[in-house]
């Protein structure tokens, strides 16, 4: 009863975890999962509207359902050259 | 079914110039070999002779390549829209007549001209393209340098920068020699060298609004190799608004991103990332760290995207964001999709001309609000003070790795992201200073703490850069 979460870049930094799980039972949405880390790591709150957030490798608004066994990404956009 | 048909500009000439057709259909096969009966001279630019579709051409139902659907055998719906998308936007199939080989090009690009996906047809393309970067940093070295091997016809550079040590760590086209020249001299010498014949044209200049559209609008494709957001939403709008493919790269430490945008029906940079992050959210090569070998994997898959374009060979990575990390090794690959509401791209755009790209970004044209200069202090200051043996808490706010690199003497070290939770460890009563590298950071410290109630601290002015500058020279600068 679990799903994958993911952190690139900058909120891999944030949170200290590139990789890590959820209790499926807890959420229903890609937003809600944000928001349980955004709880326990304040700053990830900055990054919510210019994220972007994939399920299963698809890019997904953050109102999109998850299922147990999904993956779930979190995306910042980066911008060096 | 009945269906249309979007005809793109190159193709018209073989429908009698239509710009859309009505043709009956139950499927994407089926609406296009009616097609394809009704106007014969069109098959052999949509099909090649095995009958398969040809890679370089992309068919989109109602905004969604076929790809991702069930190809060929995509079902229509009455008044669906089917789109023809050639990968080279307005390019022509056919190579200009008057470029050739001469025999020491042959021999140069003979492990090109005896692979039968480039061949002499390709390679003549490839002579006859036009290719712009924009940047000649991390990704612009590679693409630039592989871009000038691969023998394009033209290739423009757009760079104001000049060549610092700290670039040569992953800066490829600049060398210990040009440090201080500007980088695109230093990218002229270097490229002239590996491949005489192809053609420069050096842009001394930031990328802009007012500058944009004209430099952009003599070449076939355009490579972002810029290292900030406003740039990058520059160069989304103005290759959108100019119809032209945008390949896109983007790194930061150990991970980075490529795409190929712009391209007519698929999705654009807006569509990925429509809002842009808080100016200082997201850190640059420059405050973040990068690994230097990473912009060479991204720029390297930046070049062959364009070349695969100027060939029409494979599948272009349109509608695909690719991502790269180092620390894991592994590719992942993200299905992209246009934004129907995208300001740009969609057919509800409101963005109709260049803006300004830094007042989107939300980054004022005036430096961030300054300190007031009695929470400065100087480094010679600080060094008197010292000496005379003032009790002074130096407060080092930079990251364990940077303390690594060089202190001050008798500095504490707390990280400004954990300062908040070790304000217990400073006393009111003293005299604090508090520096980083350069004095941003730290700034956001003495801000912070005088708002907790620290009175009496101040801000180092330049950072521990000023300290090394002022004080003491054998401080290592980085």
């Amino acid at each position: 009863m679990s799903i994958k979460v993911l952190f690139f870049a900058s909120l891999a930094d944030l949170t200290g975890m590139r990789e890590t799980e959820v209790d499926s039972r807890a959420h229903t949405s890609v937003a809600s999962i944000y928001t349980k880390f955004a709880r326990d790591f304040p700053r990830l709150e900055e990054h919510r509207a210019s994220l972007l957030y994939a399920v299963n490798s698809e890019f997904v608004q953050p109102d999109s359902p998850v299922h147990d066994g999904d993956e779930v990404a979190f995306f910042p956009p980066v911008s060096g050259g | 079914m009945s269906v249309t048909v979007h005809i793109p500009t190159p193709l018209r000439q073989y429908v009698g110039q239509a710009e859309t057709l009505t043709i009956e259909g139950k499927t994407v096969g089926d609406a296009l070999h009616k097609l394809t009966s009704q106007y014969p001279d069109l098959k052999k630019h949509l099909y090649s002779e095995d009958g398969n579709l040809r890679s370089f051409i992309n068919i989109y139902v109602n905004d969604e390549d076929v790809r991702y659907l069930e190809r060929n055998k995509t079902p229509l719906k009455e008044s669906d829209e089917i789109r023809i998308i050639p990968s080279i936007a307005g390019g022509s199939a056919a190579v200009a007549p008057n470029v050739e080989l001469r025999p020491d090009e042959i021999l140069r690009y003979s492990r090109h001209l005896i692979m039968p996906e480039v061949g002499m047809e390709g390679q003549l393309k490839l002579k006859a393209a036009r290719v712009l970067t924009i940047g000649a940093g991390g990704l612009g070295s590679p693409l630039a340098l592989y871009l000038t091997a691969a023998g394009v016809g033209k290739l423009g550079i757009v760079d104001f920068d000049v060549v610092d040590l700290t670039n040569l760590q992953r800066q490829i086209l600049h060398s210990t020699e040009t440090v201080g020249k500007p980088k695109l001299e230093s990218a002229r010498d270097r490229l002239k060298a590996l491949n005489p014949d192809v053609q420069m044209e050096l842009y001394d200049a930031k990328l802009t609004s007012e500058n944009a559209l004209e430099i952009l609008k003599d070449y076939d494709i355009v490579a972002d190799g810029t290292d900030n957001f406003p740039t990058r939403y520059l160069v989304n709008d103005a290759c959108v608004l100019l119809g032209k493919p945008n390949v896109y790269g983007s790194i930061f430490r150990f991970e980075g991103q490529a795409s190929v945008f712009g391209m007519p029906g698929a999705p654009c940079y807006r569509c990925l990332y429509p809002e842009p992050p808080p100016p200082g959210l997201v850190p640059s090569c420059a405050e973040g760290g990068v690994l230097g070998i990473l912009p060479g994997i991204i720029g390297v898959i930046q070049a062959t995207e364009v070349v695969k374009l100027i060939l029409g060979k494979g599948e272009p990575l349109v509608g695909r964001l690719l991502l790269f990390d180092a620390l894991r090794m592994s590719f992942r690959e993200l299905k992209l999709r246009r934004d129907p509401k995208c300001p740009i791209c969609s057919e509800h755009r409101t963005i109709h001309k260049l803006i300004d790209y830094n007042q989107f970004c939300g980054i004022s044209p005036q430096p961030q609000e300054k300190l007031p200069s009695d929470w400065e202090i100087d480094p010679v200051e600080l060094k008197d003070l010292l000496d005379k043996s003032e009790r002074i808490f130096l407060l080092d706010v930079r990251e364990p790795q940077e303390w690594q690199i060089c202190r001050i003497p008798g500095a504490h070290l707390i990280p400004l992201g954990q300062l908040p939770a070790n304000m217990n460890q400073l006393n009111s009563a003293d005299n604090i200073v508090a520096y980083c590298r350069s004095g941003v950071r730290s700034g956001k410290a003495v801000d912070l703490l005088r708002k907790s109630g620290f009175q009496k601290i101040k801000n180092l002015k330049g950072g521990i850069l000023g300290w090394a500058d002022k004080v003491d020279p054998a401080v290592p600068k980085y």
